[in-house]
């Protein structure tokens, strides 16, 4: 792990971070035709607090909290066969329902695009919102399923072979996406 | 019948002596006896010891030909080298009459395997109510001079009062199994810090104690001796010791399972260590052992209990109690007596064929290695050590508690009247 | 973890810990519109009940279906099965119909485990109670509740009871609740003390990881919460203790001696509770009584260990403490 993370290679540091972000609370107040109804939904762990950190910025520039809580996908994986258990994390739903609001889902990589699919299916067992749209820092691609970003912080064309890491300073002390090599297979 | 001689075997673990059998009889002992006309067994340092007596062996038949009948039971009584074994009477019927006891000492002598002694129930079904025909039994052609509700405790105290004054008449014994029944209900393994932690009933040790106390003062009382079944705790061998040192005419045995294990086994759940009185606490083992050392403890029993599979197959509670024990009697008794130094092969003798033949009173059985005296031989390969393998068993019966266990010794030879039943480890 | 749940002795502080928080999440799943999680579609799971147990047959009835397993109900009592072998057979029928865990209650003490060790089923087998053995998840269910009203319920995650004093009181003996409990408190640091009349200790308590008290005033005002065993009346006529009466005088828990509890002190209550033996009416329906929570939080607990049990291709891998995040 150390060894890869020291061979990884920075794609975008901490400022780069805020203003994509920065980027994306716009368009989403444009979208959104000032996202009255917006709920911010982060897919932990980082999601989460890219969730959170939209949340301010949306606050900031509408003068108006938005709604903004976590999303555990965990249970609604397809893939839960092939590993032991993992620890559940926390589902946060703020405010009542999510009925008749815009969701927008906040992840930190988007690549198979399964772990959509398993936070729509989640959703679907909370309630019916308007819309469903998808804010992710990183789209590194390989998509496996028809799903697609409704915003993107940034596009990494990556092959299989490499990996992408995010870190947040909530989690791991600093911000940065690192693009490094996979470690050959044992 | 041929001459057969023995030669170099370590004689009750002695110096090597050739010994040569004529016929029925044991003609001569000594060293360089003469090889003309005689079959010759090349002993080879092994250690020959008179053929061994279980006072306490559950033949099962009649009515449990399923788990042990007298043919399979002796059989694997000659391959554990006994001579001679006593069939307790929790057989259905119960051996409580003159026709059942004699059928299983006729069985016994059909097959040639080893001498049968049935032993005779001291009440009518084991019902501890009301005596059995004590004296038709001893009179039958069986001879029965052990008598036993094993299986269940004669806990009467009137009654078994009656039964040690009765016996006197012909010189009988009785042995009891001694379990106070109402300390002992729902009695699942011994009571102690492992039965708290599984959750099973206790079976408390003064149970046992409080009854082996009682039979002693009774024995005392009336002047009939007693024999102890299958003694298992710490404090039923202080009882015996002090009975004994007041001149009380007690005897007692162990069996070589509660010489070896303990009642942590039970924490696998597994019913192969169910058995009845249970496994008790290294504690109580260690106090056995020296016990059997000093005499306190006159005999090695085997209580040899055979089941069949499918009632140890299950969970605990549902399991039948007991455990076969003919053919690793012993090897138990070497790992735990002789190889510990607590015994020599002269005490084995003593301990599991001359004093369980004399309180048993097992006429031909249990006598001294010399000349003039009947053929019942066995030669012991002392060196030998292996794993236990059930499947290589003479008993109709698997349910032993040493599957894998590494034991010593192996019993290659038995000669039953000069007639050899094992051969070379294996039987006529 | 390991591949089953038998003894509450199994648990290590982190697996009990993974458990409880896990409850934790699954607890809010009750709260949704729909109380239902995908997580264990295809998988099956018998509820094998030898003995009556509707509450604890129900719960982990709710648990697997909140999970969306296929569930199968066997009640053995009162069909044509015996004792013995039937367990065996009953097993292996059920292993040939292609199960995945058999969730087993059993009067024999052990059963769980000679069913998972016999090498008669592959299947996971968890313990729901045998004989006076164990009964794990409600030892996992009690601890649950404790840490939600001790702790508190978003601060407790992560967090076992250490300090906390727990006071059992009563049949201890005839108590598969109380073995469980003892070992799982335990092993999460509580303090625990048993009260009991002599006759209702089991002959070893001396060995077991917690204090004995025959005195339950002196105890109650130093305990953090107070869990009354069940008292079957059948107990007396076996002289276990002399009356009903002389028995709560001295053992049950009335309004008076809750009054000695501290503050925050719970009661608690397996259920079903004998009220009038060891609980009078009024402590049972107080709201310090925590008998029906113990109820919802049953389900959590167990959808909780079917989830780390069955949810993966092996069961949950314990984080242990000194790994780094």
């Amino acid at each position: 792990m150390d060894k890869q993370a020291s061979d990884a290679r920075p794609v975008l540091e901490g400022p780069d971070i805020a203003r994509v972000l920065t980027r994306i609370a716009h368009e989403i107040v444009e979208r959104a035709k000032g996202a009255d109804d917006v709920v911010l939904l982060g897919i932990p762990t980082r999601g989460v607090h890219l969730a959170q950190r939209l949340a301010d910025k949306l606050e900031q520039i509408t003068e108006r909290k938005v709604p903004c809580g976590s999303l555990d996908i965990t249970m609604y994986r397809d893939d839960l066969r092939m590993h032991p258990p993992r620890a559940l994390a926390r589902t946060e739903i703020p405010g009542d329902d999510i009925d008749g609001k815009l969701v927008v889902l906040v992840d930190d990589v988007l690549f198979s695009g399964r772990t959509i699919r398993a936070a729509l299916d989640a959703l679907n067992d909370i309630g019916r919102p308007r819309a469903v749209q998808l804010a992710v820092l990183v789209d590194r691609g390989h998509r496996e399923l028809p799903i697609r970003a409704d915003y993107v912080g940034k596009n990494l064309p990556t092959s299989l072979r490499e990996t992408v890491k995010v870190q947040l300073a909530e989690e791991d002390g600093r911000d940065t996406v690192l693009l490094g090599a996979k470690p050959a297979a044992r | 019948m041929s001459k057969i001689l023995i030669r170099g075997a370590k004689v009750l673990g002695g110096a090597p002596q050739d010994v040569l059998i004529d016929g029925e009889t044991v003609e001569a002992v000594g060293t360089g006896l003469p090889a003309e006309g005689a079959e010759v067994v090349e002993a080879d340092g092994k250690v020959l010891l008179p053929g061994l007596v279980d006072l306490h062996t559950h033949l099962r038949e009649p009515g449990r030909e399923d788990s042990e009948t007298v043919l399979t039971g002796t059989r694997a009584a000659a391959s554990g080298g006994f001579t001679a074994v006593f069939a307790m009477a929790n057989t259905f019927p119960v051996a409580d009459t003159a026709g059942v006891v004699e059928q299983v000492w006729r069985l016994g002598r059909e097959h040639g395997y080893c001498d049968v002694r049935p032993i005779g129930a001291v009440t009518v079904g084991l019902e501890g109510q009301k005596l059995a025909e004590l004296g038709a039994m001893h009179e039958s052609a069986a001879g029965v001079t052990v008598f036993s509700d094993d299986g269940k405790c004669v806990h009467d105290a009137v009654i078994m009062r009656r039964a040690l004054e009765y016996v006197k008449a012909f010189d009988g014994v009785v042995a009891q199994h001694a379990q106070e029944p109402r300390l002992t209900e729902g009695a699942q393994m011994n009571e102690g810090v492992v039965s708290a932690e599984l959750g099973l009933g206790g079976w408390p040790a003064v149970a046992e104690e409080s009854i082996i106390a009682r039979d002693v003062l009774l024995a005392d009382h009336v002047g009939s001796r007693v024999h102890i079944c299958h003694l298992s705790t710490a404090g039923s061998v202080e009882i015996v010791r002090w009975a004994k040192s007041r001149g009380i005419r007690v005897t007692a045995e162990v069996t070589p399972h509660h010489l070896l294990l303990t009642d942590e086994l039970v924490r696998t759940y597994n019913p192969v260590y169910k058995v009845n009185p249970p496994l008790r606490t290294e504690r109580d083992v260690m106090a056995l052992r020296e016990a059997l050392a000093d005499g306190t403890i006159d005999i090695v029993a085997t209580d040899h209990a055979p089941h069949p599979h499918e009632d140890k197959d299950c969970e605990w509670a549902a399991a039948a109690m007991g455990m076969v024990g003919l053919e690793t009697a012993l090897s138990v008794v070497q790992e735990t007596m002789v190889d510990t130094g607590l015994l020599d092969w002269a005490g084995v003798a003593d301990r599991m064929s001359a004093r369980p033949a004399q309180i048993g009173q097992a006429t031909g059985h249990g006598r001294p290695v010399s000349a003039g005296e009947p053929a019942n031989l066995i030669l012991v390969d002392t060196a030998y050590r292996g794993p236990v393998d059930p499947a290589g068993f003479a008993s109709r019966s698997r349910n032993t508690p040493y599957q894998g266990r590494e034991l010593p010794g192996r019993v290659t030879h038995t000669w039953l009247r000069g007639k050899a039943t094992l051969v070379d480890g294996k039987l006529t | 973890m390991q591949r089953h749940l038998i003894s509450a002795a199994d648990l290590t502080r982190d697996d009990a810990v993974l458990i409880l928080d896990t409850a934790e999440e699954m607890a809010r799943v009750a709260d949704r519109p729909i109380k239902k999680l995908p997580t264990l579609r295809g998988r099956t799971v018998v509820n094998l009940f030898f003995e009556d147990s509707t509450r604890t047959r129900i719960s982990f009835e709710a648990a697997e279906k909140r999970l969306s397993a296929d569930v199968i109900n066997f009640t053995a009592k009162g069909s044509s099965v015996s004792k013995g072998e039937s367990l065996k057979d009953t097993a292996q029928t059920l292993e040939a119909m292609g199960v995945d865990a058999v969730v087993i209650r059993h009067g024999a003490s052990g059963a769980p485990y000679t069913l998972a060790n016999s090498g008669w089923i592959d299947a996971a087998v968890i313990n729901a109670g045998d004989g006076t053995h164990q009964h794990p998840t409600q030892a996992l269910l009690d601890a649950f509740t404790m840490r939600r009203r001790l702790v508190g319920r978003d601060t407790g995650i992560g967090q076992d009871l250490s300090g906390k004093r727990i006071t059992l009181v009563g049949d201890v003996l005839h108590s598969r609740v109380a073995r469980s409990n003892v070992d799982l408190l335990h092993t999460l640091g509580a303090e625990v003390t048993l009260v009991a009349p002599p006759t209702l200790l089991p002959v070893g308590v001396g060995t077991w990881p917690c204090e004995v008290s025959y005195d339950l005033d002196s105890v109650l005002p130093k305990s953090d919460a107070v869990m009354m065993l069940r008292v079957q009346r059948e107990r007396m006529n076996a002289a276990f203790f002399p009356t009903e009466r002389e028995y709560s005088r001295r053992y049950g828990l009335d309004g008076d001696r809750m009054a000695r509890l501290p503050e925050h002190a719970i009661v608690m209550h397996p259920g079903p509770m004998v009220r009038g033996m060891e609980i009078t009416a009024d402590v049972a329906d107080s709201d310090r009584c925590t008998a029906i929570e113990q109820v919802a939080n049953g389900v959590s607990i167990r959808m909780a260990v079917l989830y780390l049990l069955l949810g993966g291709n092996e069961p949950a891998v314990t984080p242990t403490r000194t790994e780094e995040k």
